[in-house]
């Protein structure tokens, strides 16, 4: 390479090299733009959760009484509870469901099996919106009181994909010859699936449980249109304080859930890359 | 179409046999509040879980609308809701309120005599009263030019140049409704479509000028001076003298409605008797009293005078000056055909 | 795929290996696609009919009263007198959602673009860091986020202050409640989208072919041009559609940061479910918001089977 452009560079004398690959001008300025505007919301919204004053822009001095107010409130606390509650029990079945069909579905083949996948995929495609409104309308139909069943259910679904996605792809990324060495020392199709099949799924089903966790933690378009009495969660508290005003005690449960949810995804990704070591 | 109709009735029905005995299970000792926000004294709720042993929780709702959408959806599992006599009145037309003979309870004898009956509940069966006041308006002398407003709709719906997106408007339908039809001399239950173009083009003429439309956080709104009029509630409007001493609460003279709130129980609530004994509760003179001291509006419960706060009576806004008398407009019942005219309006408004 | 021999034992005849095989599927596979089809395809097939039913003037779903009204109010209106007249309020706001979609997918491009550039161009062991970076803020609260920009574009919120600190304006912006705070929560909540698609495809750009480019004397322009631009192509493709869709049918950021003025599709329909409680029209406007976001994917798959095309050339 370096003769053909040395050649070429006695050819056109006085021509110089216009860059190089690694330094564009400008790039560094419009990454700087991009993570100023990610970051700086943030930021802001952190440093007023410290104000002492009430009136949430004028800045009077460090405080850290909102925190206590809504460590204290018993309305917060509770849809916490909930949120969690529903994280855990959607997650769970969510994962479930989709372990068993991820395992069949990777070591069969049959018609109309691209057409399952994309059934298993179909929570993504439709917009949330819709998929919300038709559960609503689902579950009214049904005569079936909105709670935390029905929230519990509709989360369930949708997080399926997400669960989904992340096992198959680690089941796809599996060794076949490793199944067959077990059929070859005689294992039975059981022990074949506790001993090999699932320790080797394990950081699929991981991170999609942890996945799962998150958007189900996350949702709030399907809660609010699915949810009644008792399954009020923490985005549906908190949208409805939002709803009232801005509020010192919002930035400060606010900032906790930022903190929770930062949090949580640096352990997963720790996690993950352990996994992708062992 | 029909077989697909069939499958899909036929699937959700036997789904809904299975989840409807799950989801209707719920724990004892609870009680499911769905509420205006702002609209109880969280103290009393814990005064009420103390006598009672019930663990209430509250969620709120930011309209009637929004009320009543959700007991159309199922109920959501409430057990006890506050609406106002027009949705009151379509809930029991649509069998979507229990039965609770609130006249046989315990308590109903401390219902002051006017208030033991009530259009749409002629006998008190499904409802009983819980706060009562006026819809009219309060505007900051500080913010308005010449720092006094006429006491008319005008000056809401045909705003001064200078207040022209320094208003807001209640965001119920009924209120809305009642003061354009006020404004523009139409009867609240008109039939006529052309009646109802005029109400309507006076709201549409009005909208661009309007900051907001919301039923939530009014009294914030006008205590941090975001605007400078807002369409309000009188016990609202009393709250925001607390931080504001010197606004003013107008009673307009082409009319000011007169409302009632009431204290219902949705047909599937899943803690009936809790609601009942709640409902019940509500009905003693220190609790109603508590309810008033916080919201600013009164009660209809006898003997609930001594326990209400000195700011209250010596209010106007709260206690109405006599000479306000013959501008209140009380309760009507209208066809269903009004009905449908004015959310009809309220949608074209909205959209 | 290869242990199916496996899980048949070896002297089992054809048919109860078959009957197996069935049984296995039923039991791994329906579950999950059972779940799916019940509490999804159902309730949307539920969602279609009801598209096709009237209301009464209280808001409840009239059974069995085939009708088209709820499709036809997408361009016509109901006057108070029962007359049709055209209206497109709707429309508008259909309009609005599409436009309000595509200026965020374009801005997020703007943003995104050299910002995935400029992580692809870095050292390998800063990647994975930078990543963290960009992604942080999508695993933090939709809500929260939105609500940050709440207290920086309100009337007396920071941004405000700080102009009318050092004196630029006197009078506070009108920011929030608009479509400028609309589209600015909107690139804020999906950019993420939008930056990684077009990184990994630029991370898969060996580097060396950049250099050659200049060593040819390849202008700047030039290099963007032929090698740069058509390597990311398929990640702009993917990123623009996972932009472009889910902000079609945003919910919360219009609800937030638009006020009740700043509709979006997915607001009517929710509203339709809530206040306005007028199921059929909702559900058929459901529909609507569908069928936009299956045209996209649609175009999606056209597009990118061909950008695929394009670089194996």
């Amino acid at each position: 390479m370096s003769l053909v452009s040395a050649t070429i560079g006695a050819l056109t004398p006085g021509r110089k090299k216009a860059g190089d690959a690694n330094h564009w001008p400008g790039l560094a300025f419009m990454a700087c733009v991009f993570f100023a505007y990610v970051y700086l919301p943030i930021a802001v919204l952190i440093a007023l959760s410290f104000n002492e004053n009430e009136l949430v822009t004028i800045w009077t001095g460090f405080s850290l009484d909102w925190y206590i107010i809504a460590l204290q409130n018993e309305d917060m606390i509770r849809a916490a509870g909930n949120s969690l509650l529903i994280a855990c029990v959607a997650s769970f079945c969510a994962t479930a469901l989709s372990t068993l069909a991820a395992v069949q579905m990777s070591r069969d083949r049959f018609k109309g099996q691209s057409a399952m996948n994309a059934l298993v995929a179909l929570p993504l495609t439709v917009p949330e919106i819709v998929t919300a409104v038709a559960s609503l309308l689902f579950f009214a139909t049904l005569g079936v009181t909105q709670g935390l069943i029905t929230v519990m259910i509709a989360h369930t679904v949708f997080c399926i994909p997400f669960a989904y996605l992340p096992i198959r792809a680690r089941l796809e990324g599996l060794d076949p010859r490793l199944f067959e060495a077990a059929n070859d020392l005689y294992a039975t199709p059981v022990q074949t699936f506790r001993r090999v099949t699932l320790p080797l799924m394990m950081p699929g089903i991981l991170s999609g449980a942890v996945l799962a966790f998150i958007i189900s933690l996350d949702d709030f378009v399907t809660t609010f249109f699915v949810g009644g009495a008792g399954s009020t969660t923490l985005p549906i508290y908190i949208f409805g304080l939002i709803r009232v005003g801005v509020s010192p005690e919002v930035n400060a449960i606010s900032s906790i859930m930022l903190l929770v949810s930062v949090a949580m995804v640096s352990i997963s990704l720790l996690l993950g890359r352990g996994h992708e070591r062992g | 179409m029909i077989r697909v109709s069939k499958w899909v009735l036929g699937l959700t029905a036997a789904v809904g046999l299975t989840l409807s005995s799950a989801g209707s299970a719920s724990a004892d000792g609870e009680l499911h509040l769905y509420n205006w926000s702002n609209y109880f004294p969280p103290e009393l709720l814990e005064k009420f879980e103390k006598e009672t042993g019930i663990k209430p929780t509250m969620d709120n709702y930011a309209s009637e609308e929004d009320l009543l959408a959700k007991l159309q959806a199922g109920g959501g599992g409430y057990d006890v809701i506050f609406p106002g006599p027009t949705t009151l009145g379509t809930m029991i037309q649509k069998g979507l309120v229990a039965d609770i003979q609130v006249n046989k309870m315990e308590n109903f004898k401390n219902v002051l005599g006017p208030f033991q009956t009530l259009s749409v509940d002629p006998d008190r069966s499904y409802s009983a009263p819980y706060m009562w006041g006026t819809t009219g308006f309060t505007y900051d002398p500080a913010m308005v030019p010449g720092g006094k407003l006429e006491e008319s709709w005008g000056e809401l719906f045909k705003p001064k140049d200078e207040l022209k997106g320094n208003i807001a408007m209640l965001n119920e339908m009924s209120d809305v409704w009642n003061a354009a039809a006020y404004y523009t001399g139409v009867s609240k239950c008109t039939e006529d479509p052309k009646e109802a173009q005029k109400i309507l083009d006076v709201l549409m003429a009005q909208k661009p000028f309007v900051k907001v439309y919301s039923n939530d956080g009014t009294i914030d709104r006008m205590s941090a001076g975001e605007v400078a009029v807002h369409m309000q509630w009188n016990g609202a409007a009393h709250r925001v003298k607390a931080n504001k001493p010197d606004v003013v609460y107008v009673y307009p003279k082409e009319g000011t409605t007169l409302w009632t709130d009431t204290l219902a129980v949705p047909a599937n609530a899943p803690n009936m008797e809790n609601a009942k004994t709640f409902i019940n509760w509500m009905l003693l003179p220190e609790n109603a009293a508590a309810a008033s001291n916080y919201t600013g509006y009164s009660n209809a419960i006898i003997g609930s005078g001594k326990f209400l706060s000195e700011a209250l009576s010596s209010d106007p806004a709260v206690n109405m000056p006599e000479e306000y008398a013959d501008r209140l407009s009380g309760f009507e019942i209208c066809s269903d055909a009004s009905k449908s005219l004015r959310e009809r309006v309220w949608t074209k408004l909205k959209s | 795929m290869t242990i199916i021999d496996s899980t048949a034992a070896p002297v089992a005849g054809y048919d109860s290996r078959k009957r197996n095989l069935r049984r296995q599927r039923l039991l791994l596979i329906g579950p999950a696609v059972g779940a799916i089809t019940i509490f999804m395809v159902a309730p949307l097939l539920l969602m279609a009919w009801i598209s096709i039913q009237t209301r009464d003037f209280s808001g409840s779903v009239v059974w069995n009263s085939y009708s088209a009204e709820a499709y036809l109010r997408f361009i016509f209106e109901r006057n108070l007198d029962d007359s049709l007249s055209l209206n497109f309020d709707y429309l508008l706001i259909i309009w609005r959602s599409l436009w309000l979609a595509a200026i965020t997918t374009g801005l997020s491009l703007l943003v995104g673009f050299p910002t995935a550039m400029f992580m692809a161009t870095r050292p390998k062991k800063w990647r994975p860091a930078l990543v963290f970076l960009v992604t942080v803020p999508f695993w933090t609260n939709l809500l929260v986020r939105n609500y940050a920009w709440i207290l920086l574009l309100r009337d007396h919120g920071t941004i405000n202050s700080a102009l009318m600190g050092i004196g630029i304006i006197n009078e506070p912006l009108p920011l929030l409640h608009n479509s400028f705070a609309v589209s600015v929560g909107l690139t804020y909540s999906f950019l993420p989208f939008m930056v990684l698609p077009i990184y990994s495809s630029l991370e898969k750009l060996d580097m060396r072919m950049v250099e050659a480019s200049f060593d040819l004397y390849a202008t700047r322009l030039q290099t963007l041009r032929r090698i740069i631009f058509p390597a990311a192509m398929p990640g702009v493709v993917a990123g623009a559609i996972l932009v472009f869709v889910p902000c079609l049918g945003s919910y919360v950021t219009p609800e937030l940061l638009g006020g009740g003025k700043t509709m979006m599709i997915g607001n009517l329909i929710g509203l339709q479910f809530g206040a306005a409680r007028n199921w059929p029209f909702g559900a058929a406007l459901g529909f609507g918001l569908l069928a936009m976001v299956l045209l996209a994917m649609t175009f999606y798959a056209l597009k990118s089977g061909k950008s695929k095309q394009g670089i194996s050339l």
